[in-house]
């Protein structure tokens, strides 16, 4: 794997299956909590390790809260409740992630800052851009570095397509490419997804995005 | 034991409208176009078949997806079923007469592809007797009014499953309102990130959190236009 320019090996991060199905509790060192979706722990880690952000501690969720999008809201409310005494400050690390804007309401309820942007692969790509493409990309089916490794688990297996790849047409008919949005020049990565296209049925499109709007969102904490 | 094999045409109305209720359930679309057709020769009328069996076997199905005991796979494979037995009953339906609660326009808003949950309730509102016309994917404002013009309908139906799209279901309504238009359909909107709330908030009459809530409110609002026609 190519590291992107400027950045140090990142901090050892748990196995994607841990993330996604348990989550990573917070090393209470740091005055700053960063709560995080699980699929954006490797990413959050990188970055702390490059930019020596030792004051940012950071706990996730697990990522299959995904497949429940109504449930994010009340895990990241809980989460803000379990750790509000410890730190000085709380950030959330989430998009609105499919909460049809629930998540910023009770963050702005209950006073804490989060990231901004409808997903994670918009933020990575930088709001306003993935904003100015929208029209065009209509038909795009997004993938990002995490969603990549983990597509059986996210994609293929959720949506029954190991059961019934039958139903294929019926999710993706719509769509006509597939984007990876690459947070890390890989090509394991870059091949894995053109392998997830392929088996969509979908053009297959990649763009090195890097971490986009998570940099600076974190940088000023 | 082994399954042993079911010969549907041996087993009596009641037996296989109970194996339709689970095969509709197993997704199986050729057994379900098979025993429409032995039930219609049987002498049922088309509207029976699909209200007393593919309907009632849905609504069998939704109550499951709603308690969490189905997911979207298996829902998918029991609509493409229904969507089988369906598409033998339409034209008999037309043709029989077959009472007709309302008419609805659908469709999945601007710069959205998305339309699993949109076709669903479609389905299921041309099983529950509405008259659908479905607009499709990607519909503009312009589109939506000048649906709505030609067709007349009793309700508009919106869906959207992201959160970057969802705000148009606010442009349409704003601009029926502009029009002096919005009092006369019943608006109904529903998608994946969507809550009451929003639903609220832009001004629809309702949202509805899946295609079985969709029907039991839009025959909830049609009744009171009926009523309040009537009075």
């Amino acid at each position: 794997m190519t590291a992107l320019p400027g950045h140090v090996s990142a901090a050892p991060v748990p196995p994607d299956s841990v993330l996604t199905d348990t989550g990573l509790p917070p090393a209470r060192v740091g005055r700053v909590l960063l709560i995080a979706c699980g699929a954006l722990a490797r990413e959050i880690l990188d970055l702390k390790s490059a930019n020596g952000w030792d004051h940012l501690d950071l706990t996730c969720l697990p990522a299959n809260l995904h497949l429940w999008p109504d449930r994010i809201t009340a895990a990241v409310a809980e989460a803000v409740a379990k750790h509000r005494a410890d730190y000085d400050k709380l950030f959330v690390v989430y998009a609105d992630c499919g909460t049809g804007g629930l998540l910023a309401a009770k963050c702005a309820e209950l006073g804490v800052e989060m990231v901004e942007g409808p997903h994670c692969y918009a933020f990575f790509e930088g709001n306003a851009a993935f904003a100015a493409r929208a029209e065009e990309e209509m038909g795009a089916f997004y993938l990002t570095d995490f969603l990549v490794r983990q597509f059986d688990a996210f994609v293929w297996r959720p949506l029954g397509l190991d059961r019934h790849p039958e139903l294929r047409g019926m999710y993706f008919g719509n769509y006509d490419r597939l984007v990876y949005q690459a947070q890390t020049d890989d090509p394991v990565l870059d091949a894995k997804a053109a392998d997830c296209a392929a088996r969509l049925g979908l053009r297959y499109v990649r763009r090195l995005t890097g971490y986009g709007d998570l940099t600076p969102a974190l940088a000023r904490l | 034991m082994a399954d042993e094999e079911i010969i549907l045409s041996e087993l009596d109305d009641d037996e296989l409208v109970l194996q339709m209720h689970d095969d509709l359930y197993d997704g199986l679309r050729e057994e379900i176009e098979e025993s429409v057709g032995i039930l219609l020769e049987r002498g049922w009328t088309p509207y029976d078949v699909l209200t007393k069996a593919l309907v009632a076997g849905m609504t069998i199905v939704g109550a499951d997806f709603r308690d969490g005991i189905l997911f979207v796979p298996e829902v998918l494979l029991a609509a493409n079923a229904m969507k089988g037995g369906m598409a033998i009953l339409k034209p008999l339906l037309i043709s029989t007469g077959a009472p007709r609660v309302g008419k609805m326009v659908i469709g999945t808003v601007k710069g959205d592809i998305h339309d699993i949950g949109k076709n669903l309730v479609a389905m299921m509102m041309e099983g529950a007797g509405f008259e659908v016309l479905d607009l499709g994917i990607n519909n503009s404002v312009e589109k939506y009014l000048a649906a709505l013009e030609a067709e007349q309908p009793d309700i508009l139906g919106m869906s959207a499953l992201l959160t970057t799209t969802m705000p148009y279901m606010k442009v349409v309504i704003d601009t029926l309102v502009e029009k002096g238009l919005r009092e006369d359909y019943i608006v109904l909107v529903g998608g994946a990130p969507l809550n009451e709330e929003f639903g609220r908030a832009i001004g629809a009459d309702a949202y509805c959190r899946d295609a079985a809530v969709a029907v039991e409110t839009a025959k909830t609002f049609v009744a009171r236009k009926h009523n309040q026609l009537a009075g």
